[in-house]
């Protein structure tokens, strides 16, 4: 018989960087109508590490207008600096250094360089050439990147902190188009990998979890649903229930139909 | 006299002898969560009041916003 218990079940937390986390949902922080709905639709995610932009403050307007970052406050979560919007590897590392000024020397970053507006899919030729001036400089990266595992293994082996293979390309909203990247990858990694970007509903990240990631960074899902509160909750639970799906191991899939009910006993026997 | 720089992209006059301290408080900014670069080399705040800007400077001021 399986023993019932009271304790909860056991889970490691998410180490990333010798820091360690327990939710596994990663949020962003854009698309939202105002800082009141981020401030909230992020508590409700449970997320523990928030991504935020750098760009320039825009000058001869009310100095006093709300900030970011009284709405996340980074004595509340891990604020991680993200270089979306860089399309070379010189912008993304003078956005890292900004963003280690802004943050008062804190060395955590996802970099991200982008290949073209269309797509906003990475340039990993620009990426790999950032990660390496990143890491010389202290920073730990968590690298976005294509779901190619031998670009993750490369990434990896360089020194970056967590490998984030996109799902779909960012704000899509196409789920996990090649699973089996995703598991490869998620096979041959010492370091965390989560899916980031093309996220659109809670299966989408149960999915991930699934496979075998460590957590998952999803933005637009959250902002763009109808109801963001709602959806920042369904995310929580997915990442939950994905986890926990994971760790427990699918049932073999099976080509005929089992009972559940035994054979046994039946009144027609 | 003045100084030209670019900030944020966009040509600006300053009167000389300003320091990057100067012009963070002159745009409104001291005590606001920023962070300066000056011809793309980053100056941390403890810097700020000691570090003149000079005729043709590029400076960039950024803070935090939302984003993924």
């Amino acid at each position: 018989m399986t023993q019932l218990t009271d304790t909860p079940l056991a889970d490691a937390p998410l180490t990333i960087a010798g820091r360690d986390f327990h939710s596994r949902l990663l949020v962003g922080t854009g698309k939202y109508k105002d800082f009141t709905e981020t401030g909230a639709a992020i508590a409700q995610s449970g997320a523990e590490i928030v991504t935020f932009a750098v760009r320039r403050t825009n000058l001869g307007q009310d100095a006093d207008a709300p900030n970011l970052l009284d709405a996340i406050s980074p004595d509340r979560y891990t604020l991680l600096p993200n270089t979306a919007g860089c399309y070379s590897a010189k912008d993304a590392v003078r956005t890292c250094r900004l963003a280690r000024e802004l943050l008062d020397g804190h060395n955590l970053v996802k970099l991200e360089v982008l290949g073209d507006d269309h797509t906003l899919y990475p340039n990993v030729v620009e990426t790999l050439k950032a990660a390496e001036t990143l890491l010389a400089d202290g920073f730990d990266v968590m690298v976005y990147t294509s779901d190619d595992p031998i670009v993750a293994r490369e990434l990896e082996a360089m020194g970056c902190c967590a490998i984030m293979p996109l799902g779909s390309l960012i704000g899509s909203g196409h789920g996990i188009q090649n699973p089996h990247n995703v598991r490869l990858i998620v096979e041959q990694s010492k370091v965390p990998v989560l899916v980031d970007a093309g996220i659109g509903t809670a299966s989408d990240a149960a999915m991930a979890m699934e496979l075998g990631c460590d957590g998952v960074l999803l933005n637009t899902a959250i902002a763009h649903a109808r109801e963001p509160l709602r959806m920042a909750n369904a995310m929580k639970l997915a990442v939950e229930a994905g986890r926990d799906a994971f760790l427990a191991g699918r049932m073999p899939r099976r080509q005929s139909a089992d009972p559940s009910s035994p054979f046994a006993g039946r009144i027609n026997g | 006299m003045s100084i030209q720089i670019r900030l944020n992209g966009e040509p600006h006059t300053l009167s000389p002898g300003l320091t990057a301290a100067d012009l963070v408080e002159q745009l409104g900014l001291s005590g606001r969560r920023i962070a300066v670069e000056i011809n793309e080399e980053i100056v941390p705040r403890s810097q700020h009041a000691d570090t003149r800007l000079v005729d043709g400077d590029h400076v960039e001021v950024v803070h935090a916003i939302g984003g993924g």
